[in-house]
């Protein structure tokens, strides 16, 4: 792999109002790779990719990528939690939520949300330069969103509101891309295209891809590495090895780990 | 054209047109980030709560502004406060507990205007009166309307990650319960500062109309924040010198010739009014509809009503 770079996480345990959502998971992840998350509702899919966001407090554990360590405090509820380091340590870190919870309708055309990716680069008074200007424009050209620069976010097809929004993960120069559902509602052609851009992403830019996924069928077309997940990790390793029937049946079985 | 100078040689109305200019401009800078976060209920709310507080001031200091001014400050934070600790201990969300306590609250300043030293017209504390507005009420306008404009600027970036998207600007580490926290800190200053002008009753015509214009008719955040504000002090300045031609109150104007743009932003917008949206043709997409009578046309001389697929 050209990058050696990890992110390990280690006895990560998150709650909701003291429920265990997500119970002791030890992974090592490596950059470079496309990762799917898989499991049926409740597992903790978007739990997981909310706290390693740095969206939800952590009960124990932590996550350390390139030696920054996200930790935090079990007194913080989750609505007050700030990820306890500002700068650095999450400018690294991309999340895209499902798109049902985007408000479409913000005057925000789609120039204007990538640029909005330089912003944690930039700060508040930072002046936005001609670099910044040709960071925007290489996402836009990668996600294949040049023509549709100027229009108003809602005025794009779901394959197209994807790609924009990883067009801005994208200009943010982060590490770890991390994912919700972006597969759900697409017709087959932008899920091969949104496919293939995870792909670039991971393959040639060498970044970490996390994506939490439904449709098992496309699974072995779209990713490099699976995760197993149901409220405790159940499996993970490359899709050839672990995406067989048995995991399946393992993880998606009617009996559902809960605290 | 001498009616058009008129009013400007008397100088109660130079100061109004000037308290109006402020007032405007930073309840529409404002506006913006009230349409965008959806505080407007609350904003509605809290403006109604601050009349407690200014019949407070007024039985304590008369009708000095700076009395009248805390009062309304501390009835404010009560409301709001007191909303937030009823929602979070009892089942009530909290747009019920505000309902509940705005009500109590301003039927209590109602009557506790009774009680003040001097004799108070409660019109002016409802609908405002602009004419009567003093020097250090233009401080004090002057003053909330530069602190907003410095934070909000400042703020711009952090606060549209914020407004967009409050998840992802957490991960990116931006203080987004901070900001808010800001945003409705100067919202109440700013509505405050309107009083004078249009009243607790009409402040939030103020606080929302000019923004929700712009955002009628346009898709840019920063139009939105400089045009919302533009357009406050222009339709301020406006209603308060239609109100001295025909001699109506001027709060009601003013709030009347914003509501005005705002129908006609609703109606005529170009791409998001009512008339667009019934007049746009068919089809969306010119090339679609190209391809389609290309189609047409072809299949014409054969049998144009069975078109298959």
């Amino acid at each position: 792999m050209s990058s050696s770079h990890r992110l390990s996480i280690k006895d990560l345990t998150v709650s909701y109002q003291r429920v265990p959502a997500l119970h002791h998971i030890d992974l090592e992840l490596r950059c470079g790779k496309c990762v799917a998350l898989l499991g049926p509702n409740g597992a903790g899919k978007t739990t997981f990719l909310k706290s390693l966001a740095g969206l939800l407090p952590f009960e124990t554990g932590t996550v350390v990528f390139e030696g920054h360590e996200h930790t935090h405090a079990r007194h913080h509820t989750h609505r007050h939690q700030e990820p306890s380091r500002r700068g650095g340590s999450e400018r690294c870190i991309a999340y895209l939520p499902q798109r049902s919870v985007v408000d479409w309708d913000f005057p925000l055309t789609v120039r204007g949300l990538v640029e909005m990716g330089r912003f944690p680069a930039l700060g508040n008074w930072g002046r936005f330069k001609r670099e910044d200007r040709r960071i925007v424009q290489e996402a836009l050209a990668a996600t294949h969103l040049q023509d549709l620069a100027d229009r108003q976010i809602s005025a794009l097809s779901g394959g197209q509101q994807q790609r924009a929004f990883l067009a801005r993960a994208w200009a943010q120069h982060a590490h770890i891309y991390l994912l919700d559902e972006p597969f759900t509602g697409l017709d087959r052609n932008a899920q091969t295209h949104l496919g293939e851009l995870l792909r670039r992403l991971s393959a040639e830019e060498g970044k970490l891809v996390i994506v939490s996924h439904h449709d098992l069928k496309t699974v072995p077309d779209l990713f490099d590495q699976v995760i197993f997940l149901n409220g405790e990790l159940v499996a993970f390793g490359d899709v050839a090895e672990v995406f067989t029937p048995e995991r399946i049946a393992e993880t998606f079985s009617t009996h559902v780990f809960t605290g | 054209m001498l009616w058009l100078t008129e009013p400007l040689h008397y100088e109660f109305m130079q100061r109004a047109l000037l308290g109006c200019v402020l007032v405007g401009f930073t309840n529409g800078f404002l506006s913006a980030f009230i349409v965008l976060r959806r505080l407007a209920l609350l904003a509605d709310a809290l403006s109604h709560s601050l009349l407690p507080g200014l019949a407070v001031g007024a039985i304590f200091f008369g009708l000095a502004p700076l009395g009248l001014f805390s009062g309304a400050v501390i009835a404010a934070l009560l409301v709001g406060v007191g909303g937030q600790l009823v929602a979070r201990t009892s089942r009530l969300k909290d747009e019920t507990a505000i309902g509940a306590l705005y009500t109590v609250s301003f039927a209590l300043g109602v009557i506790l205007l009774k009680y003040a030293r001097v004799p108070v017209d409660l019109n002016h504390f409802l609908f405002g009166n602009i004419l009567g507005i003093s020097n250090t009420d233009l401080w004090i306008i002057y003053l909330v309307g530069f602190l907003a404009s410095v934070c909000l600027v400042s703020q711009q970036r952090p606060l549209l990650l914020a407004l967009f998207e409050p998840s992802v600007a957490m991960s990116v580490g931006v203080p987004v319960a901070r900001l808010n926290y800001l945003l409705i800190t100067l919202m109440i200053l700013a509505m405050i500062a309107s009083l004078q002008a249009v009243g607790v009753v009409l402040s939030i015509g103020l606080l929302v109309l000019p923004a929700a214009t712009i955002y009628l008719l346009s898709d840019s955040y920063s139009l939105m924040m400089w045009g919302g504000g533009v357009l406050g002090a222009a339709g301020a300045s406006i209603g308060l010198l239609l109100s001295y031609w025909t001699n109506i109150p001027s709060g009601p104007a003013i709030v009347l010739v914003l509501g005005a743009g705002f129908l006609a932003a609703l109606i005529c917008g170009p791409r998001y009014g009512v008339l667009a949206r019934y007049l746009r043709p068919r089809h969306l997409h010119g090339e679609s509809l190209a391809r389609w009578e290309k189609k047409t046309r072809a299949d014409a001389p054969l049998a144009p009503q069975s078109t298959g697929d």
